[in-house]
């Protein structure tokens, strides 16, 4: 049985953790691409930024939480959301529209967007520093340890505060996407935009306006998803550059375009680089045995050392665009 | 004071002009029919007048108001309705999100209106909750005059509204056409289908390289043996 809670520590909630972060990472990367119809890599870096909105602030005010019982950097949150999505709106305004205006290829707004990827690492990396940083400043990060009330087992089930917010704010930002998405004017607008935007434009549909709103609503779930990245573990300069790719891969695999095909590819690839690199030789190990004598148990039987994790996504990333080009989802295509 | 007056238009796309001068007008409650073989400017005529196009010469009026490339959905809040001949629906919106995208600019009528376009197109009501996409090529057709009228155009613009449809709905269609221009909308549309649609104009428009070629009402222009010979195939 305690074979169990080390899967559910190594597996379930450890792959709920890195989907949740990947899923609303993904979304970012979906929504600027079927409004815009770009790649857009300066998602990380917008990431990265909103978690240091968090912990500048939390440095500035380190007793905030203290008075409400919550981190300091979860009362920061809403705050580093409005600046990043802020961020979004200007980044567009000064970079992808003027390009946009000329009618340049989606391959110019990706290469401008990598620009914008260099531009803020420079500027993040000067005021931040390159070392990492907790947004615990005065907080200490509580570790649940839930002991299963069954006989014999002796490891607990871990889970840390910061996942709890995650997990809870990756439900309340799911929910809160399909709301604004198929229930109100303007999320309408949006997909009737990804759907034809000659059309939206032909409908009265202010298309600049859609594209405002997108960016800050990019903005918004980037700041989400660095921030409970960087309180699930430190913060660095460069922590969400390092899962762009798998974002990438997420949103892909969920068919580009569809927000909650993005989701449902976040989840997929997390799960699958965690039971990638999990060890299942550790189940097995109650089964000693009862094995055959000749067949010695490994210590180690995981599919990929850990180190070879960022291979997963790709993985999964070619076997989806073979066995299905669109997507889970039914996606565009690239 | 006509609804639509557009004079000497020119235009095109990257600079090559397509229209060499076009003059169109209607009044208020009429139907306007735009006829002439491949590639004679007809669509582009449309387009140049939603300001799709660049309009490089001539002036047109709405009302009396000079509207000359002002964007698109300035033009709706004006009053003008654009039912473009492809891919003139939202695929993966259902019918009624489709409908509640044309009064977009307009949220407080939305429900009024959505009554309405289903009591004029019935078939819509049933079908409110399936994506577009799913609709057949006519019931599309019904979609995309539906959300163009939610915005309560004063001129709907169509072009080739019939194009690709089974004898039956391009019937219902015409119908449709007659009923909107009926209720007080001024329609000007593009039609394949010459004779059909001078039927039902109040003023045809027959244009050809461009230029007019003939302009009169529709039964004039389908007794005259000129363009009988020329442009409806004898």
């Amino acid at each position: 049985m305690n074979e169990l809670v080390f899967f559910i520590n190594n597996v379930v909630i450890a792959g709920s953790v890195t989907g949740s972060i990947y899923a609303i990472g993904a979304v970012g990367i979906t929504l600027v691409f079927s409004i815009m119809r770009f790649a857009h890599f300066a998602h990380a870096d917008m990431m990265t930024f909103g978690a240091f909105m968090v912990l500048l602030l939390t440095t500035l005010f380190p007793q905030a939480g203290q008075a409400i019982g919550v981190p300091t950097a979860i009362v920061m949150l809403p705050l580093a959301i409005v600046l990043t999505a802020l961020l979004a709106v200007i980044i567009d305004r000064t970079f992808y529209r003027p390009l946009r205006a000329h009618g340049v290829k989606p391959i110019v707004m990706v290469i401008a967007s990598l620009g914008v990827t260099l531009i803020l690492q420079g500027l993040i990396r000067l005021f931040a520093g390159t070392g990492g940083q907790s947004l615990y400043v005065d907080d200490r990060k509580e570790i649940f340890r839930l002991a299963l009330p069954i006989e014999g087992v002796r490891m607990p089930v871990v889970i840390t505060e910061p996942q709890l917010y995650l997990f809870a704010l990756t439900i309340l930002a799911v929910i809160g996407l399909h709301f604004f998405l198929s229930r109100t004017r303007l999320g309408k607008a949006m997909r009737a935009m990804s759907d034809n935007p000659d059309l939206a434009r032909a409908s009265g549909i202010n298309t600049n306006m859609i594209v405002a709103v997108t960016w800050m609503l990019v903005g918004g779930l980037a700041a989400i998803a660095g921030t409970l990245l960087a309180m699930d573990v430190t913060f660095k300069p460069d922590l969400s550059f390092h899962i762009l790719l798998p974002i990438f891969a997420a949103a892909i695999v969920g068919g580009v375009g569809q927000p909650f095909g993005a989701i449902a590819g976040g989840f997929v690839v997390g799960f699958a680089e965690t039971l990638a690199v999990f060890n299942w030789s550790v189940l097995l190990r109650p089964f000693r045995d009862n094995l055959p004598t000749w067949l010695e148990l490994p210590g180690n039987l995981a599919f990929v050392g850990t180190e070879y994790k960022i291979v997963v996504p790709f993985f999964i990333l070619v076997a989806i665009l073979v066995w299905r080009p669109t997507g889970i989802f039914k996606g565009k295509v690239i | 004071m006509p609804l639509l007056d557009a004079r000497a238009v020119q235009g095109g796309y990257g600079g090559m002009n397509i229209l060499n001068g076009v003059d169109m007008a209607i009044e208020a409650d009429e139907i306007g029919v735009i006829v002439g073989p491949n590639g004679a400017g007809k669509s582009t005529m449309l387009k140049a007048i939603f300001g799709l196009l660049n309009v490089t010469g001539g002036d047109i009026f709405l009302h009396g108001k000079p509207i000359q490339n002002l964007a698109p959905n300035r033009l709706v809040e004006l009053g003008m309705g654009f039912v473009p001949q492809e891919h003139n629906v939202f695929p993966s919106l259902t019918v009624k999100e489709n409908l509640e995208m044309g009064a977009f600019l307009k949220p407080s009528s939305s429900r009024r209106m959505l009554a309405r376009i289903y009591e004029f197109f019935p078939p819509l009501y049933e079908k409110r909750h399936q994506p577009a996409g799913e609709l057949s090529g006519g019931q599309r057709q019904m979609v995309a005059m539906g959300r163009a009228l939610m915005a309560e155009p004063k001129l709907l613009l169509l072009d080739e509204p019939t194009a690709g449809l089974s004898p039956k709905y391009m019937n219902e269609i015409f119908d449709r056409v007659k009923e909107i221009n009926g209720a007080g909308v001024g329609v000007l549309m593009v039609e394949q289908n010459a004779r059909q649609a001078l039927a039902i104009a109040d003023r045809g428009f027959v244009l050809a390289a461009g230029q007019n070629r003939f302009t009169d009402t529709g039964q004039a222009l389908l007794a005259d043996p000129d363009v009988a010979r020329s442009f409806l195939g004898g």
